[in-house]
């Protein structure tokens, strides 16, 4: 299905086109990566509703990313919970292996580190969510035995080798 | 002897699936309701039973529901607020991840007791395991004659679309999530109308938590006795504790409603971390005030710790050690609170904002003489000026931090450092 048939699909459920502006944008970023400008408008203008609303919501939701985002998102969870369980280790960890600060994206375009607000995993604390998956337990063997396992589903999707485009210190 | 039942099949292998929940007697209660009760009965019998919604409000579910007019003249809804983003909380989750159809049979029973055809099932748009589990569970649901048109042979006809978040804590709210589903950015309705009366696309509509809904396959089949006859009369069921921190068993415990909150964290979670000793406890996600530990002989239910100056709230207890700085945490709690707010209002907005500055001061070690007299005054501009109760929560938090931990918060303003550091 073309993006438009998956947005147009999603609007069915719904009275109201406008209600279908979230899923709309959830399957334009799955198409995108992220959600510039022209992509929000390409939104609005499949379900026939103003652009305004789209943006308002594009730039509301925390999920939504206006901006690009590295292949792999490293959601780390420093709320309560993780926080008491020492989730701050593992972000100075993932600070130093990765060459970059909080926020920022890796060189090659690997990986994005955030924090984030509670995942609602606490019983596994301290969590990260990568894409759609929860990584939870987690310490820095395990971080670093996860940042592995990304690296080598990259390689295998591209074909090349990013560990050699890795940042220097790692 | 309890008898746990919300979480009867999460440990099960594919306690996910249709035939799990099937070969455990599940949506016999669906057929029950539908051959042996009228839509007003089953509102009766979860009045009976004094079902008290789970979402962190305690409201009646079945005076709720009462509330649905008969004859509207327009379609009724039934929303699951299944935005869980309350910090210390994932109890839901479990059971969308690990027992959906639990959930859904719940929903259709419900809707069916309001007149309602079709429901939205908001699910905060990180849960990505229970969302492909609901989809599927839904998906099975309408096969088997479940869910759909003319449902077991009857005139009932019930439809589910599961609609994701976006991660907006405000969502949890009721009336921000009907904006939400709107197509809005997610903020307050201003009550009344209230959403019973006028709620999703100005149409009667139902709100209830994913935990509540689940409830009430049980207490149709069941009976409202044996709901009533578990836990405190005003505050009867089983419930779904979340225990996570600085305790020695981390994890998701069914027990009666009112168990002593020390039983909780010590026997069933095993307690602080060896050498530690237990500091305090926040015992409903951190809109619930903080308990210090010569507090922990409550009962975890609505009332009892509404008395003891908490609140029972989503059950996420949270348990801090004496290795914590609880400056740093009630810190980390406000943060949350400013960065969730959602902007609606001038005390919650700008409040939480300047707390947030002078908490990472005084934490920093370079607070300064009447730091602690600001955030009180701070607390007191935003409890009850707040549009809803995401301020007030925030403020009741700070407020119960600064009350029972006052010597830290002054230690870090004397010594200019974290004592804990």
């Amino acid at each position: 299905m073309t993006m438009r048939e998956k947005i147009e699909a999603a609007a069915a459920r719904y009275p109201d086109q406008r209600s279908a502006i979230m899923p709309a944008l959830v399957i334009a970023q799955k198409q995108h990566g992220h959600l510039p400008g022209p992509v929000l408008e390409e939104v609005a203008d499949i379900l026939g509703v103003e652009r305004i609303w789209v943006y308002e919501l594009a730039t509301f939701y925390t999920l939504f990313h206006t901006e690009p985002v590295g292949r792999f998102h490293l959601e780390l969870c420093d709320n309560v919970s993780c926080m008491l369980r020492r989730s701050e280790d593992l972000l100075r960890h993932l600070e130093a292996v990765l060459g970059i600060k909080k926020g920022g994206t890796t060189p090659d375009g690997l990986f994005t580190l955030s924090t984030v607000e509670c995942l609602g995993a606490c019983e596994m604390a301290p969590v990260m969510q990568v894409g759609d998956d929860y990584h939870g337990d987690l310490d820095i063997a395990r971080v670093d035995a996860l940042l592995d396992r990304l690296r080598a589903t990259a390689r295998q999707a591209t074909g090349a080798d990013l560990a050699a485009a890795a940042p220097p210190g790692e | 002897m309890f008898e746990p039942v919300l979480l009867r099949n999460v440990d099960v292998p594919d306690g996910h699936l249709l035939t799990t929940y099937e070969a455990g007697g599940g949506y016999q209660a669906l057929g029950k309701a539908l051959r042996e009760h009228t839509p007003d009965e089953v509102i009766d019998l979860v009045k009976q039973s004094n079902l008290r919604g789970r979402g962190g409000a305690g409201f009646p579910t079945g005076m709720k529901w009462s509330f649905v007019p008969k004859r509207a003249g327009k379609p009724k809804y039934l929303c699951c607020n299944a935005d869980e983003s309350e910090p210390g909380t994932f109890k839901d989750r479990f059971i969308m991840e690990r027992d959906p159809h639990q959930l859904i049979e719940g929903m259709a029973i419900s809707a069916y007791a309001i007149g309602a055809e079709t429901a939205y099932l908001y699910i905060r748009g990180e849960y990505g395991l229970a969302i492909r589990r609901l989809e599927q569970a839904i998906a099975e649901a309408q096969a088997r004659g479940y869910l759909g048109t003319r449902i077991l042979g009857s005139d009932f006809s019930f439809v589910v679309h599961i609609h994701c978040g976006a991660g907006a804590y405000i969502c949890g709210e009721e009336t921000a999530m009907l904006d939400s589903l709107q197509g809005k950015r997610a903020q307050p309705r201003l009550k009344p109308p209230f959403p019973a009366v006028e709620g999703l696309y100005a149409s009667p509509t139902v709100i209830n938590n994913v935990e509540t809904l689940a409830c009430v396959p049980h207490i149709v089949a069941r009976g409202p006795d044996w709901f009533r006859g578990i836990g405190p009369y005003k505050s009867p069921g089983p419930k779904l504790y979340c225990l996570s921190g600085q305790v020695r068993k981390p994890g998701l415990y069914e027990l009666p409603m009112g168990i002593p909150l020390r039983e909780l964290v010590e026997d069933c979670a095993g307690g602080p971390p060896p050498g530690r000793k237990i500091k305090a406890v926040i015992p409903g996600g951190v809109s619930a005030p903080l308990i210090p530990e010569r507090g922990l002989d409550v009962g975890m239910d609505f009332d009892s710790l509404a008395a003891a100056g908490s609140m029972l709230g989503s059950a996420g207890v949270i348990v801090i050690d004496d290795s914590t700085c609880m400056v740093k945490v009630a810190t980390r709690i406000i943060e949350f609170f400013h960065h969730e707010s959602c902007g609606k209002c001038t005390p919650c907005r700008e409040g939480l904002n300047w707390a947030v500055k002078v908490l990472r001061r005084v934490e920093a070690g370079q607070g300064e003489p009447g730091d602690l007299e600001q955030l009180e005054a701070l607390c007191k501009g935003i409890f009850g000026n707040s549009f809803c109760a995401l301020g007030d929560g925030a403020a009741v938090g700070l407020r119960a931090a600064l009350a029972h931990f006052e010597d830290e918060f002054v230690a870090h303003i004397k010594e200019r450092r974290c004592p804990f550091h």
